[in-house]
């Protein structure tokens, strides 16, 4: 077990493209940290470096107070599961769990032992003696994390773990990998692209985009005080609705109407010089259906319902904001792109003119119809303002400087 | 519908009889004659009247043959071995090294694989008198293993390909070297293809006959095919037709074993490297 | 069909796209792999270069030369003189001519029924193995074994297909009827690893777009012109490269079958003749350097003409 510090570190492939640039991080001994962001993001060129994989371009790696940056992975102690698993097809489940232990010339008895008890664990004992080809995903997807259990490095190294698992597997052995790296203590780095992932799994969450760490947070902090535009973006589902806006005193006029703004986030506004045409975020949950709201405050707008999608313990509303574009930045548009909307044809632009696509989620006890309209009340205190250049949140307290 | 079915199926087992005749007719034909005496050697009848292993035993009691087989099998097996084991090194390199020069090396193979022996013959020829090397094992191994390398280079390239990254990644974090990774992890999967590589380049070899007659001139290296063509028979006053058509069958036995023990792996071995370019 | 692209995990295709300053900033394990690279590579590319390279040198200077074997003393320079003489020479040229319309109308008929043997291959379910064991056969035997197998098919008197010949003709002996038999061997041996290498390019067509165009209304032929022949175009543009080089070299057949007589010789038979019968390594020589700059032409206008891919020369990691 160990700490993992990563001090200026940055990749340049040799065709001269910079895939990691100057990612600072520290994770502690026992942490479990979540590496997230679209495709392309270096979040696995960061993981390989740390596994010794890649090499190092610049910066300095240290794991357990040894800097590292020229060890090959054999001297790193560290184990890695792989998103395709990487099992060895010609080893039977116990060889392939006793693989590292072999090479590191561990004896036979406690070689033995040590892949009983990580079969035991991941209730693999039965398979012990078949081939890999004989196993279905969700076994293999053990078996790996068997041979990473079985020598207690001092580090998980995960990339995409579940990605090749069907929906309902993923949730079930997220939940083993969380109960496992709290019952073992060790410290992990895991990469993924699913934010839910992310947000149910990690003490801490790293989010990167285009080789750079644009956030790092608990959950609830990139959930609730995103920093910016990206991340705003990128965490949540339902994502963040996004929508131009203009300044005019403490009145926000936007495709949703006017809604007023909080006197903090005016001030917040003015010492920073803010231009008056902004992006605003509200989350789903910043609407609530005005029949059923005991809150008096915060503004109140009415809308035809779209679409209604009921999951029983909500309602997801969608709506069109008539009037004013989409909100557009180049972030948004990498969000989009990456999460296939541009592909549906439901991207930003897509619908240019036609207004804005909106998603509130409403208490299952509303009375909203499709084809209705329906009254809600925005709650300005969840309202998130950007910069439409920089994409900062110009409402988040680290941005004040 | 059951008899459109079996119409199908007639008409399916018609074509595949036509295919399988048109494979293995010259062989039987070929067949056929070795086992035929010297008196019904010319009727014609592609079921010989009377069998007989005359004309086998005649190749195998002179030396001329014997001894074109021993050169024959000799030869190929250790070109195949050199080959296979150059070809796997450097297919290693172009399948998963990064390095300056892959694609002159690719280049330079695919070259070669265009290449006309003729070409290669009159200096060969003349460097391997110069040499001393002309008329020996050696001045055949030569170009055999040369020319067989582009063959063993793409194949096996395709084999390491299929191997996924990951595993070996896997190995180096696991705890091996580089060299334990290959041992290990690499080579265990990648035996298959060298293997099917081995058979790919051995009938290469054991086919060669523009080499086998340039570089050889008497019965020290002179390998099957080449010792055919100055067959003379077993006897001075015979056809050496018999001959010919036994030491022909002899030596198209290890083929029709490989064909009939390794059908799939030769199938995948010919196919890859031309396909997945 | 291929592994899911992984922009951030993928190493950037490997190529000789290396910037100015690339060699400073290379790292140490980059530095040692290009060395392993090397390394590994050393031995084939010294065996290659040695025994082709070399020897292809040689035999430019070779052709430059008087050189006849049987007065070794007096050979001496002639610069290009030997070239004169073979490309006026009608030897020549007609070897080249015969050479031409065998590897012509060989792959001519290979390619059609090397791809009506893949279609059989691919289609059939009936005895799948048998047909793919019995078609092996034909590219393992040794050439010169089938070719003795057809030398004896036509010989008068002996064969069984001579005996389908009036009485009194013998194929082989004369001109026109000895190339056909030989492009009948060269058909025999070779169509089917032509109708592999196409059975492996048809394998590449998925069943659902088939499925797709009899749904869209294709008929048969129409989803072979249309949809199967343009998906195979890469495999069908390798075997054609593939079997017109090798077409190109045909040596071991004509020599079994008639030794380059009755004007049956090609231009390798023609090399080997001048080297080994006539002993003049000059002349030799310079037929195999023409050679050697015919297949170079049919290669560039494969490449050029068709953008043939040359195989595995992509190499992605």
């Amino acid at each position: 077990m160990a700490e993992i510090v990563l001090e200026q570190v940055s990749k340049r492939f040799p065709d001269g493209s910079l895939a990691v640039q100057d990612v600072d991080l520290a994770i502690a001994d026992g942490e479990f940290v979540i590496l997230v962001g679209p495709s392309g993001c270096g979040k696995s060129t960061t993981l390989n470096m740390i596994a010794g994989l890649e090499d190092i371009t610049a910066g300095t790696l240290r794991i357990d107070d040894r800097v590292v940056n020229d060890l090959p992975p054999k001297d790193r102690d560290i184990a890695m599961v792989f998103q395709s698993y990487a099992l060895y097809p010609h080893l039977t489940v116990r060889e392939n769990m006793a693989f590292p232990l072999r090479l590191a010339k561990t004896d036979k008895a406690q070689v033995t032992a040590k892949v009983e008890e990580a079969a035991r664990i991941l209730d693999l004992t039965q398979f012990l003696d078949r081939r890999p080809a004989a196993l279905s995903g969700g076994q293999r997807q053990r078996v790996a994390m068997g041979r990473a259990i079985v020598r207690a490095p001092k580090a998980f190294l995960m990339d995409e773990p579940l990605s090749n698992l069907d929906a309902k597997l993923r949730v079930q052995m997220r939940t083993q990998i969380a109960r496992l790296q709290r019952r073992l203590g060790t410290t992990t780095v895991y990469v993924t692209h699913d934010q839910t992932e992310a947000m149910t799994l990690g003490d801490r969450v790293v989010v990167m985009r285009l080789g750079v760490v644009q956030q790092v947070g608990t959950p609830a902090q990139l959930y609730d005080l995103p920093i910016n535009l990206f991340v705003a973006g990128f965490i949540g589902s339902p994502a963040m609705n996004f929508l131009n806006a203009t300044v005019e005193g403490d009145i926000l006029h936007c495709a949703l109407g006017d809604l007023p703004l909080q006197n903090s986030t005016v001030q917040e506004l003015a010492r920073r010089n803010a231009p008056r045409e902004l992006i605003v975020g509200l989350r789903p949950e910043a609407f609530e259906d005005a029949a059923l709201s005991r809150d008096e405050r915060g503004p109140v707008l009415t809308a035809v319902v779209d679409v209604l999608e009921s999951l029983g313990s909500d309602v997801y509303v969608h709506f069109t904001a008539e009037g004013g574009g989409p909100a557009r930045s180049a972030e948004l548009e990498e969000l989009a792109r990456d999460s296939g909307l541009l592909d549906a044809g439901a991207g930003p632009g897509a619908s240019a003119g036609a207004g804005q696509q909106v998603v509130a989620r409403l208490n299952a006890a509303t009375q909203a119809r499709e084809g209705q309209p329906v009254e809600m009340r925005v709650d300005m205190s969840k309202a998130h303002v950007f910069h439409p250049e920089t994409g900062d949140n110009l409402t988040h307290p680290d941005n004040s400087a | 519908m059951a008899a459109a079915g079996k119409a199908h199926a007639v008409r399916w087992g018609v074509v595949n009889v036509v295919v399988v005749l048109y494979a293995l007719f010259p062989v039987w034909w070929i067949v056929a004659l070795s086992f035929k005496d010297p008196k019904t050697l010319t009727d014609g009848d592609y079921i010989p009247r009377s069998w007989t292993w005359e004309n086998y035993r005649g190749i195998f009691r002179t030396s001329e043959f014997t001894r074109a087989l021993v050169n024959s099998i000799g030869i190929a097996l250790i070109a195949t071995v050199i080959a296979v084991v150059l070809g796997t090194l450097a297919a290693y390199a172009v399948a998963r090294l990064r390095f300056p020069g892959k694609r002159l090396l690719i280049g330079m193979s695919l070259l070669i694989a265009m290449f006309p022996p003729i070409s290669l013959v009159s200096p060969l020829f003349n460097i391997e008198r110069i040499v001393g090397i002309f008329d020996t094992w050696i001045g055949l191994i030569i170009p055999y293993t040369t020319f067989s390398l582009p063959l063993a280079i793409y194949t096996l390239s395709a084999f390491f390909r299929e191997i996924p990254w990951d595993l070996e990644k896997a190995a180096k974090v696991d705890g091996a070297t580089p060299a334990q990774a290959f041992r290990l992890v690499i080579a265990p999967l990648v035996a298959p293809g060298m293997f099917t590589t081995a058979i790919l380049v051995f009938i290469f070899c054991w086919n060669d006959f523009l080499f086998a007659i340039s570089l050889t001139s008497t019965d020290a290296a002179r390998t099957v095919p080449a010792a055919l063509a100055f067959f003379t028979g077993s006897s001075q006053f015979e056809q050496p037709t018999g001959s010919i058509a036994a030491a022909a069958v002899v030596i198209t036995v290890p083929i029709i074993v490989f064909v009939l023990f390794f059908q799939r792996r030769i199938v995948a071995g010919l196919t890859s490297g031309a396909v997945k370019g | 069909m291929s592994a899911p692209p992984r922009p951030d995990g993928a190493p950037p295709p490997a190529g000789p796209r290396t910037g100015p300053d690339s060699r400073a900033a290379l790292s140490a394990g980059a530095r040692q792999e290009r060395r392993l690279g090397w390394l590994l590579c050393a031995p084939a590319v010294i065996v290659m270069v040695a025994v082709t390279a070399y020897p292809v040198g040689y035999a430019v200077y070779l052709s430059l030369q008087r050189y006849d074997l049987r007065f070794p003393g007096r050979a001496e320079f002639v610069g290009l003189s030997n070239y004169g003489a073979v490309l006026s020479s009608s030897y020549w040229w007609d070897a080249l001519w015969v050479t031409v319309f065998i590897t012509v109308v060989s792959v001519t008929f290979e390619l059609v029924l090397g791809m009506t043997l893949a279609m059989v291959m691919h289609r059939t379910v009936l005895w799948r193995g048998v047909v793919r064991t019995s078609v092996l056969v034909p590219y393992g035997i040794v050439t010169v074994v089938a070719a003795f197998s057809w030398q004896y098919a036509w010989t008068p008197q002996l064969g069984y297909l001579a005996a389908l010949l009036p009485d009194g003709s013998a194929p082989l002996t004369e001109q026109w009827p000895a190339l056909w038999l030989i492009v009948l061997a060269e058909v025999w041996k070779t169509t089917p690893f032509m109708a592999l290498l196409l059975l492996a390019g048809l394998a590449l067509v998925p069943e659902e777009t088939l499925r797709a165009a009899m749904v869209d209304g294709a008929s048969p032929l129409q989803r072979f012109t249309k949809v199967i022949v343009p998906m195979m175009k890469p495999a069908i543009l390798v075997a054609l490269l593939f079997r017109t080089l090798d077409a190109f070299r045909i040596f071991d057949n004509i020599y079994v079958l008639t030794s380059g007589a009755h004007r049956t010789g090609s231009v390798s038979i023609l090399g080997y003749d001048n080297l080994f019968t006539a002993l003049n390594l000059g002349i030799g020589s310079t037929i195999s350097v023409l050679i050697f700059i015919c297949v170079a032409i049919i290669a560039f206008a494969f490449v050029k003409l068709f953008g043939a891919a040359a195989p595995g020369a992509e190499v992605k990691r």
